[in-house]
């Protein structure tokens, strides 16, 4: 038995299977409009109303400007929270007076989560496109920065004595040593980060947004567009999953030395 | 590979070591005095947490002693530097560097061409017999492979000493023995100096002109023993009547010394030990 789960043909069916059965069982229960009292499938499409919308969404003009604003919103906020969440991770990972004199401030805003900042943010920048990446811009940054700063503590000290022996300049032990050491962590926290981007960014959306994968999922419960809004969710889903995945390809292309333990080559 | 015969002269004076902060300070090297002449093979034999790889520490310039004087050629030793190379019982190879990339690393901080410095690279490897394995990362290599890079590495600055801390504690038996062989080929085409920090009596007779014998903390040289035996050595040596005698009197040495039956002292590792591989997971 346990051979043919193993074996590398049956896998992707049964994978496949399990998917498709999950998907029946949603469309048995919201075409039978299954009633359980503390939660009720009445109001929620079935799959084929989704396939359906889907299909409008993909030929609607208005398709790219919600993906574009989206994309955009994103790339601001993850790359302004990569900037610093790794410099200032390098920083404060390696030298003592930045981790005495930059860390408490974080420390104090850390456990706040980024939705919590959305009235202030709203209230802080005049545009409400400024405030929707600031947000996204605090949910990326953290996870970033703490797997950076944790990345470089966890440099082997015996690595480092030993490019010092081999001649190693305390600037260039920056680029040489501690830069590559930390690598391997510095992507987990980009990786993280970008889940967490696209969290913040849907929430943001929700509230301030005109366009957007966010707004569209709530517009479409505003105006009783019903499969819309599970149209909006995988949409958001699928774009987070990508783009960690794209992070992840990214890590290992440039790190072609490195391999998780336990993976085989 | 010209020799380096007028350098190399290793001087301590009176060195005494102190690890640990506040309270929890202690003493680890007591009152230690060495000459070491340019060329020379030495061996520091002790039990373990006696203080070798802490010695091995200062003279490379990661430790500061505090008492006492440490020269090399007449100049006093402040901070690593790569006239003195330093080789760890785990190899340090830099994971992302290929093996070529890794042993010409000491070049480039010189700032040698590339050219030139993996030409020299690719001399050395094959010298230490890892032609065809230039475009290989460390994890691809087995532990005896690992450390002839590592070698290599070290002794394409051309160090005055060499200062190995138990560089084949890691290694099968077979293998290690067929690196202390290569060792000694080395040393004799390069003539620096090598100060060599070990526990096995084997070794250290079969490779040094000079067995000096540590006690345990706070470490002191309780004895200096001439290793008489020919060069070139090869391993049949460790089966002659006359390395018997003086494994004999190794072991007295060290038994003699202190209590036979104390427990063994933690071992030190005063520039950090050896870390596995953080794992790379994605939490997403």
């Amino acid at each position: 038995m346990a051979g043919l789960i193993d074996s590398v043909k049956v896998r992707p069916l049964l994978q496949a299977a399990s998917v498709l059965l999950c998907v029946l069982l949603w469309h048995v229960a919201a075409t039978h409009r299954l009633n359980l009292h503390v939660l009720s499938f009445a109001n929620v499409p079935p799959p084929a109303e989704v396939a359906e919308a889907a299909w409008r969404l993909l030929h609607s003009p208005k398709l790219w400007p919600h993906l574009s604003s989206s994309l955009w919103r994103v790339g601001l906020g993850f790359g302004a929270a990569a900037v610093l969440g790794v410099g200032l991770g390098l920083l404060i990972g390696r030298l003592r007076w930045a981790h005495l004199s930059l860390l408490p401030p974080l420390e104090v805003l850390r456990p706040i989560p980024a939705v919590a900042w959305i009235p202030l943010a709203i209230l802080m920048f005049p545009s409400s496109e400024g405030s929707m990446v600031f947000i996204t811009f605090i949910g990326a940054l953290f996870p970033i920065l703490l797997n950076t700063i944790h990345g470089v503590e966890s440099v082997d000290a015996r690595l480092i004595a030993s490019a010092r022996s081999l001649g190693t300049g305390r600037a260039r032990l920056f680029a040489e040593v501690i830069v590559p050491a930390a690598a391997p962590s510095i992507v987990t926290g980009l990786s993280i980060g970008m889940g967490t981007c696209w969290f913040c960014l849907v929430t943001a959306e929700m509230i301030a947004g005109q366009y957007g994968i966010g707004y569209y999922t709530w517009e479409s419960y505003t105006v009783q567009a019903y499969p819309s809004i599970v149209v909006g969710m995988l949409a958001i889903g699928a774009m987070g999953m990508g783009s960690s995945v794209l992070i992840r390809r990214a890590g290992d292309r440039l790190m072609p030395w490195h391999r998780p333990q336990g993976a085989a080559r | 590979m010209s020799g380096a015969q007028h350098h190399g002269r290793v001087r301590i004076e009176h060195v005494s070591v102190e690890l640990g902060d506040g309270g929890s300070r202690f003493e680890v090297l007591h009152d230690v005095s060495l000459q070491v002449e340019p060329g020379e093979f030495i061996c520091l034999l002790g039990p373990s947490g006696c203080g070798k790889s802490t010695l091995l520490g200062a003279l490379a310039g990661h430790l500061q002693p505090a008492r006492g004087t440490l020269q090399l050629d007449g100049e006093p030793i402040a901070g690593p530097d790569p006239r003195r190379g330093l080789v760890f019982q785990h190899h340090t190879l830099f994971p992302w560097k290929t093996v070529l990339d890794n042993t010409s690393y000491g070049l480039k901080m010189q700032g040698v061409a590339r050219a030139e410095r993996e030409r020299r690279a690719r001399e050395l490897l094959a010298l230490v017999g890892l032609q065809g394995f230039e475009q290989r990362y460390p994890r691809e290599l087995s532990g005896g492979m690992q450390q002839r890079v590592e070698i290599a590495r070290v002794l394409i600055n051309h160090p005055r000493v060499l200062l190995m801390d138990e560089p084949f504690g890691a290694l099968d038996a077979l293998t290690r023995s067929r690196m202390q062989e290569l060792l000694l080929e080395l040393w004799a085409r390069m003539r620096t100096t090598v100060l060599f920090v070990t526990h096995d009596i084997d070794e250290a007779l079969f490779l040094a002109d000079r067995v000096l014998i540590l006690s345990p903390r706070p470490g002191r040289i309780v004895e200096e023993l001439r290793v008489p035996f020919e060069r070139p050595r090869n391993a049949a040596l460790l089966t002659q009547p006359a390395f018997t005698a003086l494994k004999r009197r190794c072991l007295q040495l060290l038994r003699h010394d202190g209590d036979g039956d104390a427990p063994p002292l933690e071992r030190l590792t005063p520039l950090g030990p050896p870390q596995p591989e953080p794992a790379w997971r994605f939490a997403t």
